[in-house]
């Protein structure tokens, strides 16, 4: 699965209550919950961003609360894939449960700003500047991850499974 | 003979029926408890239902808690709280509550004997990890993985390396639970611990009381940490005294347990600490504060909403007022501290002061309902959380203390500690049944 698109740049420890603040929680459909989604601080974020857009930050992503629909409302909004220093593990788990591709990598946060245009291969883990054409690779996913992206999220792996 | 282990990991390798792990396993573990609230437990169910297994794995297994938003603060959050309570019908779930029972879920399990030590729970809400206070192996997952486990009564878990740290040295007056606390994750930060266990150790957090372990292990998960707990001790066989149906296991570290690191705190020299917007490491000791002034104090939470918690607010709030623009808002955790706080004459006192008591629920912790910030307004809050916009606009400001400081901070009306309205303690051991007042 390739991904191309705008780079929407955010910093260290962005928590989930940056990511959808609790008084947006009153509800579970997606539709709703995009709209809420880095309202606060970012209240231009979910107008502008477009379908495979890409979320690239700090350290500590998606720490604080258990809260599903923080990935969920990064997904909604139609982010193709974040890419983040290092995350949260809960936030880890919960997007890798829901389909939200994530990865881990140091060179892409120091390399690539707001509004640049980049690839992502989330096979091979390349990410690339497409004005820059500077490259890395991303930090590979855990077999097990794998596997529960492969199976197109943890529901159907467990029913795979039996 | 097995690998010395720690407790985190002699837990988890008896759930995953091994006789012995180590940081880095991928295991299959069977859970004890499933947990999830009003606010997770909507999407949980969509889960649940989705995989079709019909039941749940054990009626008696699962609890459903309506705490965030009840009662129910608009229609959308109603409608979510149907979802949970007609599912708990359905399924005739054993632990599902209505308010008036119910109360904030990591105040109700340990009190109603729901977690026992050596239990390994999972619950859709990230301070699940308050069991470890238990010497339980509890953490905070999504709605997803909580789904999927009310129906199988199995999870997936890495086994975490450990932290120790140890408290040693003798506590100062007002100082507790939550301060060692918000030190030690000033000193981690809040990614200082993340996918690892933190086990606190050391004498000092041998005798602290189980209010005092519940709000430290609460707020491992401020540190990143999977997990926060204690070892099984005196204070763990008395708490759990009469309390639970189920038989408790009490585990304990080998003393040869591998440690990724181990940090000694003295804490003879600790203050009252507070943390300092929008982070729960930006801590300092209170007399460092400043003059800050607060439009609202709020005490309560799953992190400090505990009967001794609001016996340590009343002692420093007694015939007192709270300062003409800040207004204390205060909810007991649970029904069961509501009552005890009436019959101790500690909600009179309060009322007196000057306090809105709320029902108990988590209120303004989240920015949900009943106490939430204006555009620039300023909070002190015996919570554990003070990201931006936490408590209500994204221009405001949460500051997290103990009870002590809190109250005291009601009645100055800025930032600042019992003994500037001249309230003491007779003996140094941070603890409310020994406050004076001159
Ligand atoms: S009191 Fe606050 S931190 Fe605790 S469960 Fe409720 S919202 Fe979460």
């Amino acid at each position: 699965m390739k991904f191309e698109g705008k780079v929407w740049k955010f910093g260290d420890h962005i928590d989930t209550d940056v990511i959808i603040p609790a008084r947006f929680l009153n509800v579970s459909d997606k539709d709703e919950l995009k709209k809420s989604c880095f309202i606060d601080t970012r209240p231009d974020f979910a107008k502008g961003v477009v379908s495979g857009d890409i979320i690239v930050a700090g350290i500590n992503f998606g720490c604080g609360s258990s809260r599903e629909h923080a990935p969920l409302a990064i997904k909604a909004a139609g982010v193709g894939v974040v890419i983040a220093k290092g995350f949260a593990r809960i936030f880890y788990r919960n997007a890798f449960n829901i389909g939200l591709p994530i990865l881990e990598s140091e060179e892409a946060f120091a390399s690539f700003s707001e509004g640049d245009r980049i690839s992502v291969d989330l096979v091979t883990g390349e990410i690339r500047g497409l004005e820059s054409g500077k490259s890395f690779f991303a930090k590979p996913i855990p077999t097990f991850m794998q596997q529960i992206i492969a199976a197109g999220g943890l529901v159907n792996y467990i029913k795979e499974r039996g | 003979m097995t690998n010395p282990m720690t407790i985190t990991e002699k837990i988890l390798a008896h759930h995953a029926d091994k006789d012995s792990v180590g940081p880095g396993d991928l295991i299959e573990v069977s859970v004890d408890m499933v947990l999830a609230n009003d606010i997770t437990a909507p999407l949980a169910i969509r889960v649940f239902d989705e995989l079709g297994t019909g039941r749940g794995f054990d009626r008696e297994k699962i609890a459903l808690v309506p705490d965030h938003f009840v009662p129910n603060k608009d229609i959308p959050s109603a409608q979510q709280a149907k979802i949970m309570k007609e599912f708990a019908r359905l399924h005739d779930i054993k632990y599902y509550f209505e308010p008036g029972d119910a109360g904030i879920e990591h105040v109700i399990l340990p009190e109603k004997g729901l977690v026992v030590p050596g239990d390994l729970v999972i619950g859709a809400d990230s301070h699940t990890c308050t069991y470890g206070a238990l010497g339980a192996f509890s953490t905070g997952m999504g709605s997803t993985d909580v789904g999927v486990s009310m129906a199988t009564g199995k999870t997936w878990l890495k086994v975490p390396a450990t932290i120790k740290v140890v408290y040693q040295g003798r506590l100062c007056p007002w100082v507790g639970g939550k301060d060692l606390i918000l030190y030690t994750i000033g000193i981690l930060g809040v990614e200082g611990a993340v996918y690892k266990a933190l086990e606190f150790s050391g004498d000092v957090a041998g005798s602290l009381p189980m209010f005092q372990r519940l709000t430290m292990a609460n707020m491992a998960v401020e540190a990143g940490a999977k997990n926060g707990i204690f070892e099984c001790d005196e204070i763990t066989r008395a708490y759990m005294e009469g309390r639970s149906e189920r038989t408790p296991v009490y585990f304990n570290s080998d003393k040869d347990a591998t440690y990724e690191r181990v940090i000694d705190v003295d804490v003879s020299s600790i203050e009252p600490q507070v943390a300092f917007p929008h982070s729960p490491d930006n801590v300092r000791p209170v007399s460092q504060a400043g003059d800050i002034r607060v439009d609202q104090v709020f005490i309560g939470s799953c992190t400090n909403g505990r009967i001794e918690d609001l016996r340590e607010a009343a002692g420093v709030l007694k015939r007192r007022s709270t300062a003409r623009d800040t207004r204390l808002i205060v909810l007991p955790g649970s029904p069961l501290v509501y009552r005890q706080a009436i019959k101790e004459g500690i909600i009179e006192t309060l009322l007196e002061a000057g306090a809105v008591i709320g029902p108990p629920c988590c209120g303004p912790c989240l920015g949900g309902h009943m106490g939430i910030l204006a555009d620039g307004e300023r909070a002190i809050s015996t919570s554990n959380r003070n990201f931006i916009g936490r408590m209500g606009h994204a221009n405001s400001e949460v500051y997290l203390s103990n009870p002590a400081i809190a109250a005291a901070s009601a009645v100055l009306g800025r930032i600042g500690a019992p003994e500037e309205i001249g309230c003491v303690v007779s003996e140094q051991k941070g603890c409310s049944d020994t406050i004076l007042n001159f």
